[in-house]
């Protein structure tokens, strides 16, 4: 008791050290983390969402991608169709992290608490691609038929799934961002639906094809934005910087962003 | 403990707040009245650190909100207009969540939630979930959210809106028992809450304090307060009004009502009347023409007059009651 009244107490800032103040930034990304992760599990989201991406990412490995007739002991099949569904299954798990605060009002309750806004950003972000993780390990029944089935090169198995991880994170980041700048879960869906195609069309040559126009270094510009260059090469069995930076800079990038729409316009 | 200065907020070219200053002390309970929308919410919000302002400085404690947000944070305990809350965790898990945010753990903790569920009667519901809560349970968590961490200074906006009276009563009474040692602000519709919580009370409107003094003292403001009402018995109220008119204390006088057998008369005094005068001439009055005197009371003033009179236009003030 007598620890929690010095600090209460005004002018007994001294508490909070610069080893206090990090652990306690910690401390404050778990709590609001935990509490995103439970209610994922406590609403039926999580069980649906699970399901269908089980579901959809078997149906597409086995009957679409042609697991068995490609005749070989790797999981290509399965992580080529994860730029698509990643496209429509993460804005549905960010599209509430903001939206939802903004609408119940809680996002009063939790910016008046003594965290700093960043914490309560990253402890939302990293527990919904904590989740996002959970989802993609539960596909592990993959990996022991592949690996039972023939002789998998199982560092590509690992990279594909640590390149996995990193583009479901980087539309999460993105969802993020636009859960943040809206009431609306819907609108934030669309929004970051629209947003993460761009990702995924960026470097395709159609959309290369319409800026034909346009100088050399902006086409480089345009096509650099796109994730599957960055994707497949983790396919590949890559782990390159490179790659590694891409997706870090595009979660880093959007969640700064959320940060300025969330500091700018709280009240709304 | 806390220090508002010259605080202003715009939305686009509309200012919510324009230029709003007072200060609470420890022991004060600050009552925020006000019509909707004159910015009692937005001022609390800025107080908060929710919002910031677009000019004037708030101080909490000494340490600046803008500048100094989290140790001015810490001291402050929030109950948001509507009484926001997760709606997916039970009682329980919210009140722990928000413990566990503001610093406090282990047995600390434990004892804080324990507390918090005594004082606002959650202990029924502790395992529900927020969803499942009636409107007034919800209000009372989000209420406990707030006294959690036993903060020096409360702010609360419209802390009793949508509980039942006898829960409005609790609220109240808690609210005045804990400003005793807190710094307390609270917004209010409910006129009757200035004088059953308040050590003071500050009427805003359009954005700017129109008033700021204790209920007393505002209740003074009001044209009844100083006024002499008479109950007489047997005697038309035409001669009871026309008679204490010609008093020399009398500004003027108004029946107030007149039932089977007995009137109420209201006599105003003049400015500045010296103390007891006008009620001793009333008394006299109603000796020298022999009237059955059933009642006699100095009113101390209406609030609700008040604040009409202070927050509505000027071509909607007095069509309440014509005097004669």
């Amino acid at each position: 008791m007598s620890t929690h009244t010095e600090v209460i107490s005004p002018g007994g800032g001294t508490a909070s050290s610069a080893v206090g103040a990090h652990t306690n930034a910690v401390h404050n990304i778990l709590t609001i983390g935990k509490r995103e992760l439970a209610a994922y599990f406590s609403s039926p989201l999580a069980y649906v969402f699970i399901v269908i991406f089980l579901l959809l990412s078997g149906f597409f490995t086995f009957n679409v991608g042609g697991f068995f007739e490609r005749g070989e002991a790797s999981l290509a099949a399965f992580f080529v169709w994860h730029p698509w569904l990643y496209l429509f299954l993460v804005p549905a798990v960010g599209m509430r992290l903001w939206s939802e605060e903004r609408r119940l009002g809680t996002i009063e309750l939790l910016l008046t608490m003594p965290v700093t806004a960043w914490q309560t950003i990253v402890g939302k972000f990293a527990a919904s691609w904590l989740f996002l993780g959970i989802a993609l390990a539960l596909t592990f029944p993959l990996v022991f038929t592949v690996n039972h089935l023939g002789d998998p090169d199982l560092g590509m198995v690992f990279c594909g799934y640590l390149g996995s991880l990193l583009m479901a994170g980087a539309y999460l980041a993105v969802s993020c961002f636009t859960s943040a700048m809206t009431r609306s879960q819907v609108v934030s869906f669309i929004v970051s639906v629209v947003i993460c195609l761009f990702l995924i069309l960026a470097g395709w040559p159609p959309v290369t094809k319409e800026l034909g126009w346009a100088p050399a270094w902006m086409l480089d510009l345009v096509s650099s934005f796109s994730v599957m260059p960055h994707f497949e090469s983790f396919q590949r069995g890559v782990i390159d910087s490179r790659d590694l930076a891409f997706f870090l800079s595009v979660i880093a990038f959007s969640l700064f962003t959320t940060g300025v729409i969330i500091r700018s316009h709280r009240a709304g | 403990m806390i220090k508002v200065d010259n605080l202003v907020k715009a939305f686009g070219p509309k200012l919510a707040v324009n230029g709003v200053s007072f200060t609470v002390e420890r022991g004060e309970v600050l009552g925020f009245l006000g019509p909707n929308g004159a910015g009692k919410s937005t001022t609390m919000r800025m107080i908060t650190g929710f919002i910031p302002p677009t000019a004037g400085q708030v101080t909490v404690g000494g340490f600046d909100i803008l500048e100094k947000p989290i140790p001015a944070k810490r001291l402050i305990g929030y109950l948001p207009e509507n009484a926001p809350a997760y709606a997916d965790m039970t009682v329980y898990g919210f009140l722990n969540f928000a413990a566990e945010l503001r610093g406090l753990r282990g047995e600390e903790k434990r004892q804080a939630v324990h507390r918090a569920v005594d004082m606002c009667f959650l202990e029924a519901v502790i395992h529900q979930s927020v969803d499942t809560l009636s409107k007034g349970y919800r209000h009372r968590t989000c209420f406990a959210q707030s006294v959690l961490h036993n903060p020096p200074i409360l702010i609360m906006d419209e802390p009793t809106d949508g509980l039942d009276p006898n829960q409005k009563h609790e609220v109240r009474t808690l609210i005045r028992r804990m400003g005793e040692k807190k710094a307390i602000v609270f917004s209010t519709h409910i006129l009757e809450e200035v004088d059953a919580a308040c050590t003071r009370a500050i009427i805003i409107d359009r954005g700017q304090i129109v008033a700021n003094g204790t209920p007393r003292e505002l209740r003074q403001r009001s044209e009844y307060a100083g006024a002499v009402a008479v109950r007489v018995q047997g005697v038309a109220g035409s001669v009871v009004t026309q008679k204490l008119r010609e008093l020399s204390t009398v500004r003027r006088s108004a029946v107030v009502s007149e039932e089977a057998g007995s009137v109420v008369v209201r006599a105003f005094p003049q400015p500045n009347p010296r103390n007891g005068e006008l009620e001793h001439s009333v008394y006299d009055l109603a000796v020298r023409e022999h009237w059955r005197l059933l009642e006699l009371r100095t009113e101390e003033g209406r609030l609700d007059e008040v604040f009409r009179s202070i927050t509505l236009p000027d071509t909607a003030r007095g069509n309440k009651e014509v005097a004669s």
